[in-house]
């Protein structure tokens, strides 16, 4: 590599290598083609989430992507290596979550620790890793004896174990109670902060809202977009919505006579009414005022990324 | 050298977790020795002219020793490792560089080490407590347990790479190993048995072993045995291909 290579790259992040680069992925399980021409780059550093629902194809990709399935066409690269010809290279310098794995269930925690530590070229002293996941007085526990939450956080603390450069969560959260999910949340963003670039994918679109810096969204084996959470919102051009309760009838003229407002929907006492621009809240709620209208539960509502899926299949989430 | 990195950690931990397991420390340790207590206390090893002038313990002890084998051997590998591959183990170990031959090595290393160790006991209780005799060479009777128990293990590996999944793999190991045990002479004597059952016998690799080690327990050179070393290194050769053939994480 010559000196001006490194100065450009130095001056120019968008030209650092990306962490993963995916081109026109397919794998196919029989006649089911369960990832069908998938292309993305992970940057470097970022939280990038996979999202979609259950049997979208987002562990087929991410398995692809880690090397343990063998796509059927397409070229992947994870830091520059191919997942395939130079596994072990690329299995030193990952940290991966399966959906289903497991351990012996009479290993200790610190057993598994330090053997899965033994494997690797580099390691880091793991016993400040579960006191960061909140494992230490888990130490000579044997797995089985382990909550759904503290085991899934032994699994967090292998994957760091070899201090990975990129780490890879297949549906960190399911199963855990809303809290655990949480600290999780807390766990990952603190480790994309530790320069890491993680790599996940969920079912749960406020997980990926809340926790990723780009989504890609999945559906039947393609991706129907890709972009931050807030710009994939943001294109929706849903505008915002207001909703409030009202006691009886309501006369819904003066709301569609204001301007900015694009729709005025009401089922029973609830009333929704559409619209945008900056002023659209206070003019709403100075105009129920002014009408006298009785209302209660005033509130708005955004749209959010369950609102996206919704309008790119037309389908919902949960079904 | 990389491509053994974690093997004596792992050795360590696969050794721990064996004998954590109850009933693998019971068929592996326990189990023979209970036998053998049984067996002196209702016929003693008193000389027997049916047993050419040996007590029922010197003729029982080397069977008993392939009894051992054939257990870790046969079922207690085959069931554990298709346990771990139906569960995910296998898939987190598979994750980290650790190569599978790494794994293997030391998985085979444990198992090879836990059947010494409850032969060990049995001989070591026999000829103390009971005045086993024993009238071979050291050398020669490890020769025959390592042996014995590399073929059976190679058959345990490929029948853990042939099941579908671990409730197979336990029910096929068992169903073979209980006749085996019996046919193969290990716990009844082949003099016991009709014609029939004794020229079956001659296809079970285990009567090789039960038939090596008794050989070797009274003082028979290596060379007496040409049939019985041929026929258990010929099923450790062909049994290791195919299980490294057969071998899955996933
Ligand atoms: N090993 C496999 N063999 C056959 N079909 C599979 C296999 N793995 C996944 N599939 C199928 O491929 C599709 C995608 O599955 P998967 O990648 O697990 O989706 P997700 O992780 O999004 O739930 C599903 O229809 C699933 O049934
Ligand atoms: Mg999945």
């Amino acid at each position: 590599m010559g000196y001006g290579s490194i100065m450009t790259e130095v001056a120019n992040p968008e030209l650092e290598p990306h962490a993963v680069q995916c081109e026109r992925l397919v794998k196919r399980y029989g006649a089911l083609t369960a990832v069908d021409e998938v292309s993305f780059d992970v940057r470097a550093g970022e939280i990038f989430g996979l999202v979609g629902p259950n049997g979208a194809g987002k562990t087929t990709t991410i398995e692809c992507i880690e090397g343990f399935r063998k796509p059927d066409s397409g070229s992947v690269r994870v830091m520059g290596l191919d997942p395939q010809h130079d596994r072990y290279e690329l299995r030193e310098r990952m940290g991966v979550q399966f959906q289903s794995a497991a351990l012996p269930p009479r290993i200790r925690v610190e057993e598994a620790l330090s053997l899965f530590a033994s494997f690797y070229r580099t390691s880091v002293d793991w016993r400040p890793l579960l006191v960061q996941l909140a494992l230490a007085d888990k130490q000579r526990a044997p797995l089985a004896t382990l909550s759904g939450g503290q085991k899934q956080r032994v699994f967090i603390a292998l994957a760091l174990v070899n201090d990975p450069d990129i780490v890879f969560f297949d549906e960190l959260t399911s199963g855990l109670d809303p809290q655990s999910r949480r600290s999780m949340w807390e766990l990952v963003a603190d480790i994309r902060e530790r320069g890491k670039t993680v790599f996940l994918t969920t079912h749960f679109m406020e997980e990926a809202e809340r926790l990723c810096d780009r989504v890609a969204i999945m559906d039947h084996g393609r991706l129907v977009a890709l972009d931050s959470p807030r710009a994939l919102i943001a294109s929706l051009e849903a505008g915002r919505r207001v909703v409030f309760q009202v006691d009886g009838a309501f006369d819904d003229a003066a709301l569609r006579a204001l301007p900015g407002v694009t729709a005025v929907e009401q089922t029973g006492e609830r009333v929704t009414v559409s619209g945008e621009g900056d002023r659209f809240l206070s003019s709403v709620a100075g105009s129920l005022e002014s009408g006298g209208v009785a209302f209660r539960d005033l509130r708005t509502e955004q749209p959010n990324l369950e609102d996206v899926f919704l309008v790119l299949t037309g389908k919902k989430m949960r079904e | 050298m990389p491509k053994l990195r974690g093997l004596s950690r792992l050795l360590i931990v696969q050794a721990r977790l064996f004998l954590r397991e109850p009933l693998a420390v019971f068929f592996t340790l326990l189990m023979a020795p209970m036998l053998l207590v049984l067996m002196g206390f209702i016929f003693g090893n008193e000389p027997d002219p049916l047993l050419s002038g040996r007590g029922a313990l010197d003729v029982g002890l080397p069977g008993y020793a392939a009894m051992v084998i054939g257990i870790v051997g046969l079922v207690a590998s085959a069931v554990e490792t298709s346990t771990r591959r139906e569960t995910g183990v296998l898939r987190r170990f598979r994750a980290s560089p650790l190569r599978p031959l790494t794994y293997i090595m030391a998985d085979v290393t444990v198992y090879f080490g836990m059947t010494m160790l409850g032969v060990g006991l049995l001989f070591l209780l026999g000829t103390v407590a009971y005045g086993v005799r024993f009238g071979g060479n050291p050398g020669t009777v490890f020769v025959g347990v390592f042996l014995s128990t590399g073929a059976m293990l190679s058959l345990g590996y490929l029948l853990a790479g042939l099941a579908p999944n671990a409730r197979v793999a336990t029910l096929v190991g068992n169903v073979t190993l209980y006749p085996m045990l019996v046919l193969s002479g290990a716990v009844v004597p082949m003099q016991v048995m009709p014609e029939g059952v004794q020229s079956v016998a001659r296809f079970i690799p285990l009567t090789h072993a039960v038939r090596l080690l008794r050989g070797l327990w009274t003082g028979d050179a290596l060379s007496a045995h040409p049939v019985e070393l041929a026929v258990l290194a010929g099923v450790m050769l062909a049994g290791t291909a195919l299980a490294a053939w057969t071998f899955r994480w996933e």
